[in-house]
């Protein structure tokens, strides 16, 4: 169960790489951190690894997941989770119903898909606000349900886009380690990609820096 | 080296096949087949009634009808004069109140004057400027008349009142277009940098601004222009009678009894497209003249600090003529509901409601076939602008220059140049008779505006929005149907609510297609405007103008409903 990623490069078609081939071994239950300067294209990283990239873009190079060659997949196949800046809760459904959008379709039968979501709130300490509407919540509070929304969905990976860069320090550092703690726990490997140091320090795995000009 | 290298691959071909076969197919086979009939028989063919050698007679014929020149002349002074006196108008009200006005506001204070349809509008118009409508009447105490003025307002020999009429209905839309226009422009900071440089804010607007959003509402100018030269149903209705604007005379010598008449009326026909074409063209060259002169004009410097009396007459006129299109609707619902209205009284003496449901008066039928038609062409539009929308998402396309032009095709090419031939090649091909061929032709003119009014809203949807819901597993579908879709369910309803008023407001398509044995609201209203009972007309019109209101209404209350308890959807933050 590792996320492994080697010689990977992108490029605009037609341009240069936008940095040095990456190559990153992140084993489970570990959080490795990409930094790097603004507009180096740590969030391209991402869409790449995500599968999300925009078709005016080329990738080269292999990113391995548990094993298995995930390029050619499509995101959703990928069973990778995304944890944005922002929570990004569906605006036009309830909290407890953004929980259930991941949740995977093995999972059968109301109260099954119920009980699965209404566990995962109180984990998250919003037991009881599954009726709510995401907008009323507190920025703690849709950072928890984003990442709970993510942890329903049983990603193989995890990739997180500068994910407490909006929140103050306190929240920061509680909702910094509610996420990682969530991460060690299922034992799965993931990408952070931050600005911040204490993010990398808190998170304790590999730092790697994007750069550009030094041959690999 | 080694690494190897994945092209990302481009999704939802199958998708972009059908969107591309249905417009194709659909949108301008139909378009280029009734073109080519018409240009066919502009040239003396037209097998069915013998006419099998090429020649020019039909042109020799057009150019020897009785006012052809004078239908010419009149079509375009009223279009380009129309065009150019709206442009000038929404730009000074632009400059004037950007930045005094909140543009939400002022997109709400508009909408009435967009969503009411062309002919409602302009009976409105003839029954406030008519000799005993209400503007006599208000003169009439004052003055000392006792009965109506013998004066001719409506219908004036040289198309005066027709040119108003448009701008009153165009100058909205052209200040809508630019208020949204400065929106991408960051106009308020713009408008500082020219204040701290001594402009007077008005100038500072016109010198900074304006060079910055005309290449952003210079289509719109056109589809207006466009519009203005080619209209039947408000030059019907306000335009001069006898010899009328060469868009009504061709829809007249169409339907000339006479079928020899179809030649000469092919040749009109193909005509008015080039003089759209014409027109277009002169635009565009007088915008290079205009950008060129006006360079030096900004050279100079001037900080405009006396061109304020100037704005202000032009904001001032404007806001008249607001007024007056405001009561203009509102004259149409008084008389669909007054009974004795004596002359130089201001206010019905007696109100009836015998107007609407007078026996035999068709006008159930009319809303009856005005609602069919409407909601299917808005479904059948609505459902290919998101196919089309969803198709490009897929891809990560933008959108080409050519689709764009793809969009605007049908409302640039006058209705007149193609609808008629392609009533005759539905008609020899027996492919499509009646209300389906409405319906099929009212959504050449619905979709594009369905598009237009959709795009802007989908591009605005946060990208991460998706890929989140990528990211929980969801594929292409569950995407669209379970987070695109519902998140945009405001501007989805909102772009089926601009449908059905361009639909509700099509004459012509609805004439020409439906062989006159389709009445609608609109069809109705513009034959009873010629002399009717001004009651019955009221009736029609009022009901023609409430439809596309009760969507609107419609578009903006269903979300707030649905969504009551979603702060970020409900549209009332």
């Amino acid at each position: 169960m590792a996320l492994d990623i080697t010689r990977l490069s992108i490029r605009h078609r037609g341009g240069a790489a936008l940095f040095d081939p990456l190559t990153l071994h992140v084993a489970p239950g570990t959080i490795a951190t990409v930094m790097g300067p603004s507009g180096i294209g740590k969030s391209t990283l991402l869409d790449a690894i995500g599968g999300h990239l925009a078709p005016d873009f080329a990738l080269a190079g292999e990113v391995w997941l548990n094993g298995k060659d995930i390029c050619r997949l499509r995101p959703e196949d990928r069973h990778i989770g995304l944890i944005f800046q922002d929570a990004l809760l569906f605006p036009h459904l309830s909290v407890a119903d953004n929980l259930a959008f991941g949740l995977p379709q093995y999972l059968r039968g109301r109260t099954a898909r119920r009980a699965a979501v209404a566990a995962a709130l109180e984990k998250a300490g919003l037991a009881g606000l599954g009726d709510r509407d995401p907008a009323t919540l507190s920025g703690g509070q849709k950072a928890r349900a984003a990442l709970m929304r993510t942890l329903l969905s049983e990603p193989a990976a995890l990739l997180l886009d500068e994910p407490f860069s909006k929140l103050d320090d306190d929240l920061r550092t509680e909702i910094r380690r509610f996420t990682f703690d969530h991460i060690r726990a299922r034992d799965i490997p993931a990408l952070l990609v931050t600005h911040d140091r204490g993010d990398a320090e808190s998170a304790g795995g590999t730092v790697v820096g994007l750069g550009q000009g030094n041959p690999a | 080296m080694g690494a190897p290298l994945y092209e990302i691959r481009r999704q939802g071909r199958g998708l972009r096949a059908t969107v591309l076969l249905a417009v194709a197919g659909g949108m301008v086979l139909p378009i280029v087949a009734g073109l080519g009939q018409t240009l066919k028989a502009a040239f003396g063919l037209f097998p069915a009634l013998g006419h099998d050698r090429l020649s020019v007679g039909p042109w020799r014929m057009l150019f020897e009808l009785p006012g052809f020149w004078t239908s010419l002349r009149l079509s375009v002074v009223t279009g380009l004069g129309s065009t150019l006196i709206a442009l000038i108008l929404a730009i000074a009200v632009a400059a004037t109140v950007q930045g005094r006005i909140p543009a939400r506001r002022g997109a709400r204070l508009l909408a009435p004057y967009l969503a009411a349809p062309h002919a409602a509008m302009a009976i409105g118009f003839a029954f406030l400027l008519a000799p005993s409508g209400w503007i006599a009447r208000a003169l009439a105490l004052p003055l000392g008349w006792a009965r109506p003025p013998d004066l001719v307002t409506v219908n004036d020999p040289h198309g005066l009142i027709l040119i108003l009429g448009l701008v009153v209905k165009e100058m909205p839309f052209l200040l809508l277009v630019t208020l949204s226009a400065l929106s991408q422009v960051d106009a308020r900071r713009l408008r500082a940098v020219g204040a701290a440089l001594g402009y007077a804010p008005g100038m500072a607007w016109i010198k900074i601004v304006l060079p910055l959003v005309w290449p952003l509402i210079r289509l719109p100018v056109y589809v207006v222009l466009a519009y203005g030269l080619s209209t039947v149903d408000m030059a019907i209705i306000l335009g001069p009678s006898n010899p009328p604007t060469l868009a009504v005379a061709v829809a007249r010598w169409y339907g000339d009894p006479d079928p020899a008449m179809f030649l000469p009326a092919s040749a009109g026909a193909i005509l008015q497209g080039a003089v759209v074409i014409a027109a277009i063209a002169a635009l565009w060259l007088g915008e290079r003249v205009v950008a060129r002169l006006a360079l030096s004009w900004l050279r100079r410097g001037g900080r405009g600090h006396g061109a304020g009396p100037v704005l202000g007459l032009l904001t001032g006129t404007a806001m008249l003529l607001l007024m007056a299109g405001a009561a203009a609707m509102v004259s149409l619902v008084l008389w669909s509901f007054a009974w004795r209205w004596p002359f130089p009284a201001l206010w019905p003496e007696s109100w009836s409601l015998r107007a609407w449901f007078a026996p035999g008066s068709g006008l159930g039928r009319a809303l009856a076939n005005t609602l069919l038609i409407a909601l299917v062409a808005t479904a059948l539009s609505l459902t290919l602008a998101v196919a089309w929308l969803e198709g490009e998402d897929r891809a990560g396309l933008g959108r080409a220059g050519w689709a764009e032009g793809l969009i605007y095709l049908p409302l640039l090419v006058p209705q007149i140049g193609f609808l008629y031939g392609l009533h005759v090649v539905f008609l020899s091909t027996g492919a499509m008779t009646g209300l389906a061929a409405v319906i099929w032709a009212q959504g050449l003119f619905v979709f594009p505006y369905v598009m237009i009014a959709l795009s802007d809203p989908w591009r605005a949807l946060d990208p991460r929005l998706i890929r989140a819901a990528e990211a929980l597993g969801a594929g292409p579908w569950r995407r669209l149907f379970a987070v695109k879709l519902p998140v945009l369910l405001q501007p989805l309803l909102t772009a089926a609510a601009v449908g059905v008023a361009v639909s509700v407001a099509q004459y012509l398509p609805t004439l020409f297609l439906g062989a006159g044995r389709v009445p609608t609201l609109t069809t109705e209203a513009v034959t009873l405007s010629s002399g009717s009972d001004r009651r019955v007309t009221g009736a029609y019109a009022t009901l023609q103008a409430v439809l596309p209101f009760a969507c609107y209404t419609l578009a903006f209350l269903v979300p707030a409903l649905l969504y009551r308890n979603r702060r970020d959807l409900s549209g009332a933050q």
